[in-house]
This record gives C-alpha cells, sequence and structure tokens, in this order.
C-alpha cells in the first residue's frame, strides 16, 4: 500500500467536534471478510482520493440485522435495529453509504418505521454523484476496452430499482459494458440472498451461482462487475468452479474504478 | 306462451347470475378470514397501477409473444361483451339486434365486423394457447405442480373460448335478415354459405340454437370462473389496486414485535408491571402465518387472482437449479387450502372446525420455504401484482419464532449475531482491523 489509508471514525470525528458530511457503513462482509476487505479499502481509498469528510462506526458497528430478517427471525432484526439506530440517533447522522446492498436495503427501507431516518445510498450511487459534482475523476487507463459485465444484486436492482449508477461508472472506464440475457429488472440471483449466504442448498440439479456465472460467461466478459460483497463470493466461486479463474476476474465497481486510478 | 322465452330467458339469466352471486360473496368471505391490512395510502397511485397494469396489461407485453397473444384475447373478450349486452336485452325483451335499430345499421354494421374479426382473431389465439400448453409443452405449464386440474382447467378454458366464439359466429351466419342487409357480417358470409339449400326454417331454428346455447355458455362460463384459475379476469383489477407500493425489498416490521423489543430495550420499563387496563384480554400475537388465516386479505385475493401463467416460477432462481419451490405452487397451495378451509365453514354452519390441518407441511413444506433467495424475480415477473415472497417470508417467521425450526446453520448464523453483532464469529472488536491490515 503506497499509502496510509484515512479511516476516522465516529467517535473520533465527535471528540474533535467534528460532523462528517457521510457515515460510511462497511457492514460485516466489509469488515471481516478477506475479499470483501479490499472493496472496503478500494472504497476508502477513492473517499480519501476526493477528500469525502466521512467516518465509520468501527467496533460500535453491529448486523443491520438483514440476515436474521430474510431467515424469519424478526425479534433478531428489531434488536439489532434498535440498538443500531440509538447508535446513529445518537450521532445524529443524516447520511450513509454503504458497500453493501443488503445494509443499503436494510437501512433505507427498514430502518425507518423504527425509528432510523437517514438518507441511505450504494457507493455505486455515491461514486457516480462524486463524479457529476467533480469531485472524482475517473480515467479508463487499463479498463479501456475491456469487456466488463455487470452482475445486478437483487437488493440495489429490483428491490430498490437502482440499475444505472453502476452502470454509468463502468461507462467512464471506456470499457465495453456487455449485458447478460437476464439482466436488470430480470437479473438472476447469485444465490446468496435471503439469508442462503449461510446455510447449504437445498436439493436441487445445479447451485444458482454456478447458473449465474454461466450466463455471465456467455457473454465472454474478462470481468465480472459487482456491487455486493456476497454476490461477488459467489461468482468469484462460480469462477473458480469452471476453472476460469486464470482469465476472468471478478470486481467491485469500486474496485475497478481504484485500480484505474492506480490507487 | 308468447312470453315463454322472455320468461326462461329472465330465469335463466337469473339463475347463472344468482348463483355467481352466490359464489362471489363466499369469496369475499373468504378473503375476510384473512387478516386486515390498510392499503387506503396514496389512491391516485393505486389507481393508476391498477389502469396500467390490469386494463393496460404492461407487465403482459414483457414477453412479447405470449403477452401480445393475450391483449388479443383480452381486447377480443372486452369488446365482444358489447355484443353480450344486445343479447341481454333482446333476450327479456323478445327484440331481435335491438341496438340495430338504435344506432343505425352503419354503426352497428361496424361494431358487429369488429367483434367477428375479433372472434375469428381469439379462435387463432387459443388454437396457439392450446399449442403452447399440449403440443410444444412450454416448460412453465409442465412443472410438478401442472398436473390434473390444473392442466384441464387451463385448456376447458380454451375449449370454452372456442365454443362460445364459435357459436357466435354461426348464429350471425345463419342469421337470415342479417345476411341480408350485409353489412357488418366481413366472416359469416363466408360461412352463411355452408348452409345454403337448408330450408329457411331449419337455418332460424339452428339461429336460434346458436344464439341460446351462446348466451347459456356465457352464463355457464361466468360460473366457471369461481371454480377456475380463470377469476384473474376479475380479480385482476383489485389486486392491481392493493399491489405492493413499496420499494420490493422493503418487507414489513412486525408490529407486535417493535411492543416487545420497544420494552426490553426501554430502560425504565418494569417487567414486573402489570400491563395496562384493557390490554390484557388481548390474546398473544401469533407470530408469522402456519395457515390462511394468519395470511392478510392481500395474499388472499393474491392467491385468488392467479391464473397460474408460472412466469414467477420461470423466473426463480431455486426452481432453475432443480429445487422443489416454485413460487406458482405457493400460491396455488394458499388458494386450495382457503378453499378447504372455506367448505369447512359452509359444512359446520358458519364455524371452522379444526381440521387438524393447515397451510404450512400439509401443503407447502418447509423445505421449498428455506430455497428462496428472497430475489424477488417472482415478484417482479408477476403481471399481475401478487407476492408470493411475502407468503414465503411470513411462514419462515413462523417456523423460526414460534417453532425454532430453522436449518441449524441460519441457528448458528443468528446466534453469531446476537453474541457477537456478524453473522460469523468474529469479535465485535476487530471490526476496524481492516483499516489496519
Amino acid at each position: 500500500m503506497s499509502e496510509q489509508l484515512k479511516v476516522p471514525t465516529m467517535a473520533e470525528s465527535m471528540a474533535a467536534g467534528k460532523q462528517p458530511e457521510v457515515l460510511f457503513w462497511v457492514g460485516c462482509a466489509g469488515s471481516f471478510d478477506d475479499r470483501a476487505k479490499k472493496i472496503t479499502k478500494a472504497f476508502v481509498k477513492l473517499l480519501n482520493k476526493s477528500n469525502v469528510d466521512f467516518a465509520v462506526l468501527g467496533a460500535e458497528e453491529s448486523c443491520t440485522g438483514d440476515p436474521a430478517k430474510r431467515a424469519g427471525n424478526e425479534f433478531l432484526f428489531q434488536m439489532q435495529a434498535v440498538t443500531n439506530i440509538e447508535v446513529l440517533n445518537a450521532y445524529e447522522i443524516k447520511n450513509i453509504v454503504t458497500t453493501c446492498p443488503h445494509c443499503f436495503n436494510t437501512l433505507k427501507n427498514e430502518y425507518p418505521s423504527l425509528g432510523g431516518n437517514y438518507k441511505v445510498v450504494h457507493h455505486t450511487q455515491f461514486l457516480r454523484d462524486l463524479l457529476e459534482e467533480g469531485r472524482l475523476t475517473i480515467e479508463g487507463g487499463q479498463f479501456k476496452g475491456k469487456r466488463i459485465t455487470f452482475h445486478d444484486p437483487c437488493y440495489l436492482g429490483r428491490a430498490n430499482n437502482v440499475y444505472e449508477a453502476p452502470r454509468e461508472l463502468i461507462r467512464k472506464l471506456d470499457a465495453e459494458l456487455v449485458e447478460m440475457k437476464s439482466c436488470k429488472s430480470r437479473g438472476l440471483c447469485c444465490g446468496a440472498g435471503g439469508a442462503q449466504m449461510f446455510k447449504d442448498a437445498e436439493p436441487g440439479n445445479k447451485e444458482v451461482n454456478i447458473e449465474r456465472t454461466e450466463q455471465a460467461l456467455d457473454t465472454k466478459p474478462e470481468i465480472i462487475a459487482a456491487g455486493c460483497p456476497f454476490c461477488n463470493t459467489m461468482m468469484t466461486d462460480g469462477v473458480k468452479n469452471k476453472e476460469k479463474e486464470g482469465q476472468i476476474a471478478v470486481m467491485d465497481v469500486a474496485e475497478l474504478i481504484a485500480n484505474a486510478e492506480d490507487l | 306462451m308468447e312470453y315463454l322465452p322472455n320468461i326462461l330467458f329472465a330465469i335463466a339469466l337469473a339463475l347463472g347470475v344468482g348463483y355467481f352471486a352466490r359464489n362471489v360473496k363466499k369469496l369475499i368471505r373468504n378473503i375476510k378470514l384473512g387478516q386486515e391490512v390498510d392499503a387506503s395510502d396514496n389512491k391516485p397511485q393505486r389507481w393508476r397501477n391498477m389502469a396500467r397494469i390490469a386494463l393496460g396489461q404492461s407487465k403482459m407485453v414483457k414477453r412479447p409473444i405470449a403477452g401480445l397473444l393475450h391483449v388479443v384475447v383480452y381486447v377480443g373478450f372486452v369488446i365482444i361483451n358489447i355484443e353480450v349486452l344486445e343479447i341481454i336485452l333482446d333476450g327479456l325483451l323478445g327484440t331481435h339486434r335491438l341496438f340495430l335499430d338504435l344506432i343505425g345499421e352503419s354503426v352497428y354494421g361496424f361494431l358487429i365486423g369488429t367483434f367477428e374479426i375479433l372472434a375469428v382473431l381469439v379462435l387463432v389465439t387459443v388454437v396457439v394457447f392450446w399449442l403452447r400448453r399440449n403440443a410444444i409443452k412450454l416448460k412453465r405449464f409442465m412443472s410438478a405442480e401442472m398436473t390434473g386440474w390444473p392442466k384441464n382447467d387451463g385448456n376447458i378454458i380454451l375449449y370454452f373460448e372456442v365454443v362460445l366464439m364459435c357459436l357466435f359466429l354461426t348464429m350471425n351466419a345463419t342469421d337470415i335478415p342479417f345476411q341480408e342487409m350485409n353489412s357488418g357480417n366481413v366472416i359469416s358470409q363466408f360461412i352463411a354459405p355452408w348452409f345454403d339449400g337448408i330450408n329457411q326454417n331449419t337455418v332460424t331454428i339452428v339461429e336460434r340454437t346458436a344464439w341460446w346455447l351462446h348466451i347459456i355458455g356465457i352464463l355457464v362460463f361466468l360460473n366457471y370462473l369461481y371454480f377456475s384459475k380463470h377469476l384473474h379476469i376479475l380479480l385482476a383489477f383489485p389486486n392491481t389496486y392493493f399491489g405492493n407500493l413499496k420499494p420490493k425489498g422493503q418487507f414489513n416490521n412486525l408490529e407486535a414485535v417493535t411492543k416487545e423489543v420497544m420494552l426490553m430495550m426501554d430502560p425504565n420499563a418494569d417487567p414486573f408491571a402489570a400491563p395496562p387496563e384493557g390490554e390484557d384480554e388481548e390474546e398473544p400475537s401469533k407470530f408469522g402465518a402456519s395457515d390462511v388465516m394468519d395470511l392478510s386479505r392481500i395474499q388472499l385475493l393474491n392467491a385468488y387472482t392467479c391464473t397460474e401463467c408460472g412466469r414467477c416460477t420461470s423466473e426463480c432462481p431455486a426452481n432453475q437449479t432443480g429445487k422443489k419451490l416454485s413460487p406458482r405452487k405457493i400460491m396455488m397451495d394458499t388458494r386450495d387450502r382457503l378453499e378447504e378451509v372455506g367448505r369447512n365453514i359452509d359444512a359446520n354452519d358458519g364455524e371452522f372446525k379444526d381440521d387438524g390441518k393447515q397451510l404450512l407441511n400439509d401443503y407447502i413444506t418447509a423445505e421449498e420455504l428455506w430455497a428462496c433467495t428472497s430475489c424477488n424475480a417472482c415478484v417482479e415477473a408477476c403481471p399481475v401484482s401478487i407476492d408470493p415472497l411475502s407468503i414465503i417470508m411470513e411462514m419462515r417467521r413462523y417456523l423460526v419464532m414460534e417453532q425454532s425450526a430453522a436449518p441449524m446453520e441460519l441457528n448458528n448464523m443468528m446466534t453469531n449475531i446476537e453474541n457477537n453483532g456478524a453473522p460469523w464469529p468474529y469479535n465485535q472488536m476487530d471490526r476496524l482491523n481492516w483499516a489496519n491490515e
């Protein structure tokens, strides 16, 4: 790493009497999963480069409760939600950005009726806004002309109708964006949602991530872009299963941009 | 005796409409077995959705072939029904082609001509639909749940439509004054010659027979709806009106849970305090759904509206990869169980007697419920705003909160969240370690 990441916590900001413009909600995958941590760091590099005044909760962050809710455990979900809302409201948080579509959906849609009202955006929306405001510039660089296909995360796309922000970013890389046969509102799930990430699949004749990976491979991509740490894991496993990991990379949109900028 | 046909017609009409009305009442009673739900918000948006999705068929045409074919039958159905109004009035008043004198020959001819063309288009379309179900055997019509009655139901509807359209054209072709007028008989003029050389009385008898069979056929079809997946022609309208307006990813927060959680989190709450006056009579609420009565009225309306087209199932990632889950089956099971409960109530003087069965396990298995990725593909695919996912989630809630019957791995995941605020066993204090790695 060329330079140390600047990752202020809310506690530090508060001690310094500052209110950052946005809270970066890292999420459990982004905090603990080795692959997802790279996405977290790539996004922080972009935040640092754009001089975004942000902070994280650090050890004060806890699971949003999404997997518990999708598994049917409403009690655990609401316990998590109410605890998190107490922390967020104590820091008077107004804006949240997150790299995880599951956290994004839960914070944005399911926290308000429990007392947590924030403007929540996915990191691809946040980066797109930075671009539009001129705070971030992207040059195609190493991705110029590369065939990239984007896998829509269910909880970003269908669940919240965000289809264009990640695509706009990929186009900015001067890459060739190719669509899978089912994309956007008809995009096929990676197989991780609804708490499936944490259990074995029911008996069937195929794994969902293999089916989706095959759809992605049909587009003959050099890179499969994702916008969700869980989709990333599922697609990475799918590519390995097809023994294509030498030719095809699975990368988060934030990583693509950070790499293009040689960060 | 002059009025005998009028009287017979009035009786047939009263029986047909009356029996249908009786069943509609039953249908409404069954839907009201569900939990009340407030859908009084944002009326303008709800009307717009109904106009766009049900009336305008906007989601049907997402699949262009099936969509356009459906639009033909739909438009045919709606428009040809203007003719039914005339038939009913003729039948009651003893008139013949009442509208002809009212609107004049040219307009009348134009209308009937349009109906005849539509009738032929509907016939062609229905044949294609039949081929898709029985000869081409499209995968979504061949699923496990599409055997027996559901398969026959699909075909019976098509046969009904063929018979009704043929009777309509025959009735026009054998109507001698109408053929002599030679306006509006764009199709039937080619059928009329088949009856050349047969004496006029016989032709008139054929005409009368076709006319009677046509209207009786319509009344029978009307009454068939209640027993069929074809109810969607009526229920698509209320169903799209009551469709979800929130982002698809937003699942409802159970209020009963919120109450308890808030109490647990409130440092001033006295755990031993007696509940306030009046509250103690309240039945402790059941979390989630194990039977149809636990579902919401909108979910039950969804079940009656489902026409088993299978778009949901064909888009479902679990189903595509061979798992047992089929969102269409979730809806069919819900309706079947609701009907069973309804029959139980009918047989027991308006009271439901426990029959030892429920929606969970007797119809929908836990294996199906746990295969769902909650991806919303089924919800997105439904052309009439049905939400199978919400039923799956309610039943998971029951499994987890009432029966502690989650798969073991999910219990581990939830224990981790409870203990250390992450689905994996990492210490919450290490959440920021990545920044220094």
